[in-house]
């Protein structure tokens, strides 16, 4: 196996068994997606407005949730270390946590997304627009998380700052996800997936070069 | 000795900073002092009304917090790849300078806002991105203060900076696309037609006046972190 697959698949084991984070991230999603009917009320009308907004919003704090362990386990019980000193580039070793962070994270999410959608009363043309768009955009929440979790990978209390500083770097992910699913709704003809996927593109193309550089801070000191 | 070499840069930024630094300061009084003059004795806009005046105190605060940024990370990529001590403190210095001028121009557009949108806050797109941009900021200066190490604080904010500036044009886009998207209301634009002369000069002045007291606050944040620097380096010589 080459040392790209085996960072991947390792990070996926972890994520997905005991302990790992994948299926309380999965959790997280539904439970905030409960509780917004909760507290706006039960207007099915005006759910399905914000369905697509709502789901997004919820899907990226539960990509977030997982990802401050990204690169701290590892630097705290010494792997990081290892890896580093692997013939592997730190490049390639983020791109492949980035990667196993989506498969882990971003794709369960944008696969129950439907089954929220149906809780929301999203009317049917939306849940392609809704699946479509998470499955663009989580990329680039994963990526840009990473940015965020290599930053912060020495902090002990990493999990607190880390959505602080990645949230407002997300925002056009957010903005372009939920204004798709809208715009298909409404019938207008927007470019929100185009305007989406280059935005995820360019944070999957530059994300692993910044996390690179982040680690090998970390690991310098 | 490590340490003289440290500051040897320093040393002559602080020489040329104490020769440069009342000059900007008397530049920055006059012309704020002859700015607000005129600016309060303007006439009031034919449309506007007295409102117009908060525009000499508005405007050029937004425009300084975004100039910062741009300076913010042009000081973090010199700290970065030329790994000059001088630019992190650059750097360092300019996020709160940055924050403040962002929560001004917030604060002013918010006070402009009530009388002319009827509301304290409208999620106008300029309003928004600015918003954002505190965000920015403010985690920028949390990742700095987070880490203990100084050089690698510097370094981690540093590259936080540059993922902003490249995010930064992304996010102002997106925040516009969005609110034609979500514009219910038709709004306003600062500034509407042609600016008259009347309102032109004080809002010269003022931009200057803004841009001077950036400069002279940054300056002497910059003097400060470096004499504090030194003080800590004499106390770990002494201990």
């Amino acid at each position: 196996m080459n040392p790209f697959s085996a960072v991947l698949f390792r990070d996926m084991r972890l994520a997905t068994r005991a302990g790992g984070s994948a299926a309380l991230a999965l959790a997280f999603f539904a439970a905030v997606a409960t509780l917004v009917p909760l507290g706006v009320g039960s207007d099915l009308h005006l759910l399905s407005r914000i369905a697509g907004g709502v789901l997004w919003i919820a899907a990226v704090l539960a990509a977030l949730l997982s990802l401050d362990r990204l690169f701290q386990s590892d630097f705290e019980d010494g792997s990081l270390d290892l890896i580093a000193l692997s013939p592997l580039p730190l490049e390639s070793m983020s791109f492949a946590k980035i990667a196993a962070h989506w498969l882990t994270t971003g794709l369960p999410l944008t696969l129950l997304s439907p089954l929220l959608g149906v809780l929301f009363g999203l009317p049917p043309a939306g849940y392609a627009p809704l699946v479509l768009s998470l499955a663009i955009g989580t990329p680039a929440v994963s990526a840009i998380g990473a940015i965020g979790a290599a930053l912060t990978l020495s902090i002990r209390r990493g999990g607190l700052i880390l959505p602080f500083i990645v949230l407002p770097l997300l925002a056009p992910a957010v903005i372009f996800g939920s204004g798709a699913v809208l715009g298909v709704l409404d019938g207008l003809s927007n470019g929100a997936f185009w305007l989406l996927g280059a935005f995820s593109l360019v944070a999957v193309l530059l994300a692993p070069f910044a996390c690179a550089a982040a680690v090998r801070l970390n690991l310098a000191g | 000795m490590a340490s003289i070499f440290e500051f040897a840069n320093p040393k002559r930024f602080m020489n040329l900073s104490g020769a440069v630094l009342p000059w900007l300061a008397v530049v920055c009084v006059l012309s704020l002092g002859a700015g607000l003059y005129l600016g309060f004795t303007a006439p009031p806009d034919y449309q506007q009304g007295d409102t117009v005046k908060i525009m000499f105190i508005h405007v050029p605060a937004a425009w300084v917090a975004m100039m910062c940024y741009g300076l913010m990370a042009v000081a973090s990529l010199l700290g970065l790849v030329n790994r000059h001590p001088l630019a992190d403190v650059a750097a360092k210095t300019a996020a709160p300078l940055g924050a403040v001028f962002t929560a001004l121009a917030l604060i002013t557009g918010s006070l402009w806002g009530k009388p002319m949108w009827g509301a304290y806050w409208v999620w106008d797109a300029r309003l928004t991105s600015f918003l954002l941009l505190l965000f920015l900021y403010l985690g920028y200066i949390a990742l700095w203060n987070a880490i203990e190490d100084e050089t690698r604080a510097a370094r981690a904010a540093a590259i936080l900076a540059l993922v902003g500036v490249v995010n930064l044009p992304i996010i102002e886009f997106s925040v516009d696309w969005w609110n034609t998207l979500h514009q219910g209301e038709s709004i306003i634009r600062s500034g509407g037609p042609l600016i008259a002369g009347v309102f032109l000069w004080p809002l010269g002045l003022m931009a200057v006046g803004y841009t001077t007291l950036f400069f002279t606050l940054w300056m002497i944040r910059i003097r400060t972190e470096i004499i504090e620097r030194r003080i800590r380096a004499l106390q770990l010589g002494i201990a």
